[in-house]
């Protein structure tokens, strides 16, 4: 079975919204291992004059088991950008998965915000970055299925 | 070449990821170290005396803590300390050492003044432990002193006194004594502990990190 289709064959515009979702992942990416880096540190978990608390990350919804959430976070990151540059290559098959993971991404997101806004009542500056870029992938996803449902 | 192409960049995103994040790691763990706390050599400043003791005065391990009742981190160690605690016995004391983080913690200041206030009716440990379960109930109020009050009420503390005591000079000489201490030692994070004199770093800042730097003391307390 040939999952591959040449780029060539593929509406130029859905190539170039795949390539901008890479682009937006690598966003996320650096963003998400910042995270991580400050977690395992420990460099978010404490008080200090300069910087004050990082009630986010130092809360226990920061980690699933001993594990930052942001490391996982960089591991989705990576996947996203895997897969959308296969679809932006022609990959038909990375397209479904790359919505799938997307669309998880985004209802993590839903609930993370959740629990900043009414759990912890404080945000996190990279988290809200890492909120938007998921927004921003999704709607990106969401506008290319359209324009491709309409050609 | 071009049907490789995109498992190239992939892979070439992967490594310099990778890369990226073990350079950030090692540049992160240098400043924490060049951060880091002096050992205390017992020249500087002893802090406010008598300090706040809890546990056996005799043991052989030490673990001193400056904390700020506001601190949302000092909040969750307070449980893991009392844990801690328990785990170890008769071979532990724990003090307390003011660091109210002003102006990261709008009430900080006002949290420590009714800790010393209170010991100074003996109920530090009281006012202590009333401050930290309560802390998400007081944290993001304005007016935060009556309900400090209501807890001056609560453990049996006489008021009037109480209420004097908060602007008297007993009180700021105690926080300003513990704060002369910290900043000999370099301290400027909270909590920060020290167990017999050696600081739980960043890199292994947590409860079981805290767990084994107590281990290691009485270890070497043993060997002695």
């Amino acid at each position: 079975m040939s999952v591959n289709i040449p780029a060539a064959e593929t509406p130029r515009k859905i190539v170039w919204s795949y390539l901008l979702a890479a682009l937006l992942s690598l966003i996320g990416l650096a963003d998400a291992i910042y995270l991580t880096v400050e977690h395992l540190t420990g460099a978010t978990l404490r008080c200090t004059i300069i910087s004050g608390c990082s009630e986010v990350l130092s809360s226990p919804y920061a980690r699933v088991g001993s594990v930052p959430l942001a490391a996982i976070g960089a591991a989705a990151y990576f996947v996203v950008f895997s897969l959308a540059i296969l679809a932006a290559f022609g990959y038909q098959l990375a397209r479904p998965l790359l919505a799938i993971v997307v669309s998880l991404m985004f209802l993590t997101t839903l609930w993370l915000l959740y629990l900043q806004a009414f759990v912890i009542h404080h945000f996190c500056q990279y988290c809200l970055l890492s909120a938007a870029v998921t927004t921003a992938l999704m709607t990106i996803l969401l506008l290319s299925g359209l324009r491709k449902q309409n050609v | 070449m071009k049907r490789f192409l995109p498992f190239l960049i992939i892979v070439a995103v992967l490594a310099v990821a990778l890369f990226a994040a073990w350079i950030f790691l090692r540049s992160s763990q240098q400043a924490g170290d060049s951060r880091n706390t002096a050992t205390p050599t017992g020249s500087e400043p002893a802090g406010a005396q008598p300090p706040h003791v809890r546990g056996n005065p005799s043991a052989p391990v030490t673990l001193e803590e400056f904390g700020d009742f506001q601190c949302p981190t000092c909040g969750v160690y307070y449980g893991e300390l009392k844990t801690i605690e328990g785990e170890f016995g008769e071979r532990l004391r724990v003090i307390f050492r003011e660091y109210p983080l002003v102006p990261t913690h709008q009430h900080g200041l006002e949290a420590a003044q009714v800790a010393e206030a209170a010991g100074l009716q003996g109920r530090f440990w009281e006012m202590h432990d009333k401050l930290y379960e309560n802390q998400k109930a007081w944290s993001d109020v304005k007016d935060v002193m009556p309900m400090f009050i209501d807890y001056a009420k609560q453990i049996g503390i006489e008021t009037d006194r109480f209420g004097r005591d908060l602007s008297g000079e007993a009180v700021a000489a105690r926080i300003f004594q513990d704060g002369k201490r910290a900043h000999a030692l370099g301290v400027n994070a909270t909590p920060t502990f020290f167990v017999n004199g050696k600081e739980l770093k960043a890199d292994s800042f947590s409860p079981d990190g805290l767990r084994d730097l107590i281990r290691k003391a009485l270890s070497g307390a043993a060997g002695q």
